[in-house]
């Protein structure tokens, strides 16, 4: 592939990863308000189209005409900053994930991903640890004490459970051998006995799937974790003084994280596009976007489902789960399968 | 050519970041100085072929021990130094071209002594795969097993240090 090539391919697929990306953020959105509307026995919006589903459009409508407003004693600089450190980010780390395998287009072919780096998961964490700064920054230049306090509790938050969150992928990097997330992937093509999928979740990783999960929610700040913007503790954490498109984009970053844990959920743990292939050679190269779609939707769902049925967390009763339960369970995890491996 | 152009910006970047950390009078914002300056040496790394350490760079310097100054400087509520005295004029002007031209001429001479001028920016490619020298394998394969022992050594180390400094921290009077 000439080098001309090459940069058009790789902006169309930039631009389709993130056009997918917000609009997959939309309308997780809506879904949330529809799921936990009906687990509450209401209906949830209904009035824009059928069912809601233009809902997210007048949302975002309403979030451009809505009055910027910048309140006075705050950091400027700072204030600006943060929501953009935010955004960019959480849409950044959506470049490493292969959502299918290699595809041929007439003489192009290319893998489903913005790039195949083989420190992928790296690339993930990295960027991630460098989003705490949004939060930690609107937190502070905010110049509230309802911020600030948002946004100490957020980065110590975030930064207790990155630990637990990067300990609980090594057992998989021990078995796969590679940062690469298509080769995680490759690696758990096939199955025993005819039907049970070799998913790392299968191969003893169950353990590090929940650390991961527990981890995760408390990285994206979602209920139980999501002390940092604890309504009735703290208005609305970091992001009080937000309003307009500011505070849409810390929304937009905090469902594109969501969509991003789940994606990194299935490639690692759940077998990221494996399944079952058939029919004529177009199905044949999308049905494998299908099935990573559907993990992700699963996962979206179950993140709804457990905001709509747990209560909140007390913050130490928070910080005593991250550092005195999962971490020796992480820990634990990577000492089994280190002598499982070893043994083999 | 595209790596000598890019070392240059990221170079830039980093100088100055530096530079930008020294002069401003506010801790957070001396302290966002120092993450540029840590983000654009990790994609000098990455210049380098040294994927693995830039990665790690990113994670451990600008990720976690920057997030853990910003959050003392939150926590402390830190705010702009003051500065008493004026120092003296010649300093302020001449400081830092100086610096930089001592510096420059011990760099030059140092790099020429050791032959490290003799070495390619841009390095071994990043895109050939296998044996690159900074890939994950090759750092594993150094670490694990020509160095064990120093690696093993240096992490006990590091644990009598975290366990002197929650010592120190919760002494009781």
């Amino acid at each position: 592939m000439s080098i001309g090539t090459f940069i058009i391919v790789s902006i169309v697929k930039i631009l389709l990863a993130v056009f997918i990306l917000l609009t997959a953020v939309a309308y997780v959105v809506l879904l949330e308000r529809k799921v936990v509307a009906h687990m509450q026995n209401r209906w949830g919006p209904t009035r824009v189209g059928p069912f809601g589903i233009w809902q997210p459009l007048a949302d975002g409508l309403k979030f451009i005409f809505k009055e910027d407003l910048t309140p006075p004693y705050v950091n400027k600089p700072l204030y600006m900053l943060a929501p953009i450190i935010a955004v960019t980010t959480a849409l950044t780390s959506i470049a490493v994930i292969p959502v299918g395998p290699w595809i041929k287009l007439g003489s192009i072919s290319t893998p489903l991903q913005i790039t195949d780096v083989n420190i992928g998961l790296l690339v993930i964490l990295g960027v991630t640890s460098v989003g705490v700064y949004g939060v930690a920054l609107a937190g502070w230049s905010s110049n509230s004490k309802y911020s600030m306090l948002g946004g100490l509790r957020a980065s110590a938050q975030m930064i207790s459970y990155e630990v637990a969150l990067g300990l609980s992928l090594i057992g998989v990097l021990i078995y796969t051998g590679s940062f690469s997330l298509s080769d995680i992937v490759n690696q758990q093509t096939g199955t025993w006995f005819g039907f049970i999928p070799k998913w790392n979740i299968f191969q003893g990783q169950i353990v590090a799937f929940f650390i991961y999960i527990m981890a995760a929610y408390a990285e994206t700040n979602r209920i139980p974790f999501d002390l940092p913007e604890a309504e009735t503790e703290l208005v609305a954490g970091y992001h009080t003084e937000y309003s307009s498109m500011k505070f849409a984009m810390f929304f937009m970053a905090e469902y594109a994280n969501m969509v991003t844990v789940a994606c990194l959920a299935s490639v690692l743990f759940l077998g990221g596009w494996t399944g079952p292939v058939f029919g004529p050679p177009l199905v044949q190269s999308l049905l494998p976007v299908f099935w990573f779609a559907l993990r992700v939707f699963i996962f979206m769902f179950i993140y709804i489902w457990v905001r709509g049925t747990l209560p909140r967390f007390r913050y130490d009763q928070l910080m005593a789960f991250g550092w005195k339960f999962l971490l020796p369970l992480a820990i634990a995890n990577i000492v089994v399968t280190a002598l499982v491996v070893a043994v083999k | 050519m595209l790596a000598l152009i890019l070392f240059f910006i990221f170079a830039a970047l980093c100088v100055g970041g530096a530079i930008n950390l020294l002069v401003q009078k506010h801790p957070i914002n001396s302290a966002l100085s120092l993450i540029v300056v840590m983000g654009s040496l990790a994609l000098i790394y990455l210049l380098l072929g040294a994927e693995f350490v830039a990665a790690v760079q990113v994670i451990v310097y600008a990720g976690a021990v920057m997030v853990l100054f910003v959050f003392v400087i939150m926590l402390l509520n830190a705010g702009a130094e003051e500065r008493l005295s004026q120092g003296s004029k010649v300093a302020t002007i001449l400081g830092v071209p100086a610096l930089i031209i001592g510096f420059g001429i011990t760099a030059a001479l140092v790099s020429h002594i050791t032959g490290l001028d003799r070495i390619a920016i841009g390095g071994p490619t990043v895109m050939n795969g296998a044996d690159v020298f900074g890939n994950p394998q090759a750092v594993g394969h150094l670490l694990f097993r020509d160095y064990l022992l120093p690696f093993e050594v240096t992490s006990i180390l590091i644990l009598v240090a975290i366990m002197g400094a929650v010592v120190l921290a919760r002494r009781e009077e």
